[in-house]
């Protein structure tokens, strides 16, 4: 049975397409131990199904052939049996039943995010993950790193086409990990099958998950809820370090962050500003607004040639800061640092012949940032 | 535990075949086009219905092969993302509201008043009204296509705030369309449910009404209790887009959740009442067909009603991750499987009405055997989506997408097909050409199967819902899906031909167009004359 499920031999039997990626045809069974309970689950009522599947149409196509009206079947004429019908009302339940216990125990066992080691606040973006060591400082946003060109299909696609970030979740294993999750604009829904973690992010609320890792290794998933035009290019990357490498990874996160803040205090230069700005712009920006700038209205104004942006300064700062209430762009204030949006507004108001030769300096985002 | 009620008699008519037809008492009558707008006439209505969901049907269908063109390789190749949402979005509302729920009501006007022995529908004006509302409704809600900003984008479901805060423009009029359209089902539900109730020939007591009646009776009751609440959920949506309420905005104090809730208390009833009269119509084809009474019409009457009143019970089975709390995960999860209970002795019931028949293979009858088989296929994978530790992982993948369709198309739709070879000999006077109805019959159950069947492999395998472009693993699936689904497509151009054949001619049909038929409506002509019954026939029941 497992061996018919086993990918990789089934494939390369039945599909003789030239394109042959098909890596799976069945759920995965997944590296935690829920997500390996839930497999155990499906296949359970998979199989139940088929059972029943083969009993029911076994009958009935025997049935069809056996008593054609061609071969001059006459009918019967009985109707209604109560013994027969108790039974198949009975028997169903009891099957339901079995079914019932293993999966409310599963189920407890997924609610109960108690005795965590490490909790990590996951927010939903339009249309970006921003992950959060809750108490360690470390925070970042994770956005498809899939170039646009691979999806226009004017460069060949990558192995990991869609499915691959500029920057994964970095996750230690064998250590119980609680997940918080929100959203800053619409319902996302934070998806990995192989930690078997589906859980919807939703604004103004916080939900929570948990898992613990069994192997390390790479996982990747999607965003699972309709969240936009971009919703399909929202995907969900896991590393799983051992947890020697994800403690020695935690601590160089949390040096670079104070380097960061330290940064905020001096003065930058216009060039510096400009390449960090621009590297902040393709990945928080441009999903909306547009690689060029252009946006795609009426939802995502331009920014290129945008006069209100080019006449005042502190209204655009403003924007990015606090956002467009009622409309789609998010306050920037906590996801981005002082450091990030100085630089990302100081490239809008430079880049696409916008020209404006207007530079902001960290310092002066943080007077506006700080409560 | 059924009490032993006497099946359903062969019927005593007052009069004479030929008499029960009658004559046209309205000589003044417009003519033209007039005719048809202002028609009260259940037949007339029932064949407006039915031309506009056929026609909704085809609109619905070119939205789900753009969807497939672009599915159909990885990359983006023929629309943008937005628009390919405003195309699922639209696909969804369409084949729900404006193709399968009409075709079903079109099927209610026509058959009800026949197969109860009453000369219309009670409420005829109002019949007229609830019929012209529908393309009002959806001129309506398709020309949002062509606003500044594009049309709905956010799903068939959607959810708040993607369809509130951020959403186009145009929602508004997708709310006010949404609105048309349900004052037409609530007005449509009230006439049916008030000629059941009343106008039944005499002697007909209501357990001796035909199955698709008594489904309908069911379905329009379920039509009552939720469309209001549907009304209730875009009218929040609609104050909080323009008059600054937060029903759904948490930043107000309101709760995106709560949508969910009070969409879902309308959307999973909404499912059944796209399914009950498909049990209906499969119950009257297969007993015609294996020429030997229904094996359970008592206890087909009370799963019916069980499946109508735990509809009420399991919504939050399509909310199973927004973070509900342990107990009501439980208490959904349970009642969501109980469901299997009646839907089981529903079909053990037609399977076991086949067995000791004499069965012949007509076309209205493939159709509805296929229903039985597929509609399974859609209720085992219903079962899977039941257990609630599962459903996280197959929640908003193309899993559900399999599911739901195998329980729409071959399960709602092929019933609705079943139903129309079964009934065009009484509507037309002839019968359907035959090869041509088996050669669509064939062709749409290897399209079906070739579209849908991928999807629960590429769900599996974890490819979401509602995404314009996929990673390369799921290739394959989507190019098999595409295929499939062009194919369907194509073979329904052979059933509006089947349909315009039989209305222009073909093999004359008798009064009782099938050797099994049995109830009211095979003994009125075929065509059925315009007005039928007006002298009530008499419905006597023969004891056993």
């Amino acid at each position: 049975m497992r061996l018919w499920w086993r990918p990789s031999v089934f494939t390369a039997g039945v599909m003789s397409s030239s394109v042959c990626f098909a890596q799976s045809w069945n759920m995965p069974v997944g590296v935690t131990n829920v997500s390996r309970d839930i497999y155990g689950l499906h296949m359970t009522i998979f199989w139940i199904c088929v059972v029943i599947g083969v009993v029911v149409f076994g009958a009935m196509f025997y049935s069809l052939f056996r008593y054609r009206h061609s071969r001059g079947a006459k009918a019967a004429d009985f109707h209604e049996n109560t013994k027969v019908e108790i039974l198949w009302t009975v028997i169903p339940v009891l099957i339901l039943v079995g079914m019932a216990v293993p999966a409310t125990a599963t189920l407890k066992n997924m609610y109960d995010a108690s005795d965590a080691e490490l909790d990590v606040m996951v927010t939903g973006q339009q249309w970006r993950w921003r992950y959060e060591y809750l108490g360690e400082d470390v925070a970042f946003n994770s956005s498809l790193s899939t170039p646009r060109s691979q999806v226009t299909g004017d460069e060949g696609r990558g192995e990991n086409y869609l499915l691959e970030v500029d920057e994964p979740l970095v996750l230690p294993i064998n250590r119980k990990i609680r997940f918080l999750m929100t959203s800053d604009d619409v319902i996302h829904s934070w998806w990995v099958p192989d930690l078997a973690v589906k859980q919807d992010t939703i604004p103004g609320f916080v939900n929570e998950n948990w898992v613990r890792i069994n192997e390390p290794g790479i996982y990747r998933g999607q965003c699972a809820e309709l969240c936009g035009i971009d919703h399909g290019f929202m995907p969900v990357v896991v590393q799983a370090m051992e947890e020697e490498a994800f403690d020695d990874w935690l601590a160089e996160r949390k040096k670079a962050a104070e380097q960061e803040a330290q940064g905020v205090g001096r003065e930058w230069a216009m060039d510096e500003l400009m390449e960090r700005g621009e590297s902040v712009y393709a990945s928080i920006c441009a999903s909306c607004h547009q690689p060029d700038g252009q946006g795609s209205p009426p939802a995502f104004p331009p920014l290129a040639g945008n006069q209100q942006l080019i006449d005042d300064l502190d209204w655009h700062l403003d924007k990015v800061i606090n956002g467009v209430s009622g409309a789609a762009m998010p306050a920037f204030r906590n996801t981005l640092n002082p450091v990030e949006i100085a630089a990302v507004v100081t490239y809008t108001q430079n880049a696409w012949g916008n020209d404006t030769q207007e530079q902001v300096q960290p310092s002066s985002v943080a007077e506006q940032t700080d409560p | 535990m059924a009490p032993r009620i006497p099946l359903q008699s062969p019927l005593q008519h007052s009069d004479t075949v030929a008499t029960a037809g009658g004559v046209d008492h309205h000589p003044s009558q417009p003519t033209g086009w007039r005719r048809w707008l202002l028609t009260t006439n259940h037949k007339e209505i029932g064949t407006l219905y039915l031309i506009f969901s056929l026609s909704m049907f085809f609109v619905g269908g070119i939205f789900a092969l753009v969807v497939r063109a672009e599915l159909f390789q990885p990359g983006l190749q023929l629309v943008e993302p937005e628009f390919f949402n405003q195309m699922t979005t639209m696909h969804g509302l369409i084949m729900v509201f404006a193709a399968v729920m009409p075709a079903f009501t079109g099927l209610a006007n026509w058959m009800i008043p026949l197969q109860i022995g009453a000369p219309d529908m009670a409420l005829p004006r109002l019949n007229n009204f609830s019929f012209w509302l529908l393309p009002v409704a959806f001129t309506l809600l398709l020309s949002t296509l062509l606003m500044p900003g594009g049309g709905p984008n956010f799903g068939w479901t959607f959810y708040a705030p993607l369809s509130t805060t951020y959403a186009p423009a145009s929602t508004t009029f997708f709310i006010l369309a949404l609105h048309i359209a349900g004052i037409s089902s609530i007005l449509g539900a009230i006439n049916i449910i008030a000629t059941i109730l009343n106008m039944r020939a005499p002697g007909m007591r209501l357990m001796d009404m035909p199955l698709f009646v008594w489904t309908w009776l069911i379905t329009a009751f379920l039509l009552i209790a939720v469309m209001p609440v549907l009304a209730g959920v875009i009218t929040m949506m609609l104050m909080d887009i323009n008059f600054g309420t937060s029903f759904f905005d948490a930043g107000g104090g309101g709760d995106p959740v709560l949508f969910q809730h009070l969409f879902w208390f309308f959307g999973h009833p909404e499912v059944y009442i796209m399914i009950l009269p498909a049990f209906g119509i499969v119950s009257a084809i297969i007993p015609t067909f294996a020429r030997k009474p229904l094996f359970g019409y008592a206890s087909m009457v009370y799963a019916t009603a069980a499946i109508a009143l735990l509809s009420f019970l399991v919504w939050a089975h399509h909310m199973f991750v927004v973070g509900l709390p342990l107990v009501a995960e439980l208490f959904f999860m349970y009642s969501t499987m109980l469901i299997a209970v009646p839907t089981g002795v529903k079909v053990f019931n037609w399977v076991t009405t086949l067995f000791r028949g004499s069965i012949s293979f007509e076309s209205p009858m493939l159709f509805a055997l296929a229903f039985v088989v597929l509609f399974t296929i859609g209720g085992f994978s219903g079962l899977m989506l039941a257990i609630a530790p599962a459903d996280f992982q197959y929640h908003d993948t193309y899993f559900v997408v399999a599911h739901f369709h195998y329980v729409l198309v071959p399960g709602a739709i092929f019933a609705i097909m079943a139903g129309v070879y079964y009934w065009l000999p009484k509507w037309t006077g002839h019968y359907p050409n035959e090869t041509l109805a088996k050669w669509h019959f064939w062709f749409s159950v290897i399209g079906v199967n070739l579209t849908f069947f991928p999807m629960h492999f590429a769900g599996l395998a974890g490819m979401p819902r509602r995404i314009p472009d996929y990673a390369l693993q799921f290739a394959d699936f989507n190019l098999v899906s595409s295929i499939g689904a062009f194919f369907f497509g194509a073979s329904q151009l052979l059933f509006v031909l089947v349909i315009i054949l039989c209305v222009r001619g073909g093999k004359p049909a008798p009064a009782k167009a099938w050797e099994g038929a049995v109830d009211l409506e095979w003994t009125v002509p075929s065509p059925a004359p315009l007005h039928t019954f007006e002298t009530p026939p008499v419905f006597r029941q023969i004891e056993k």
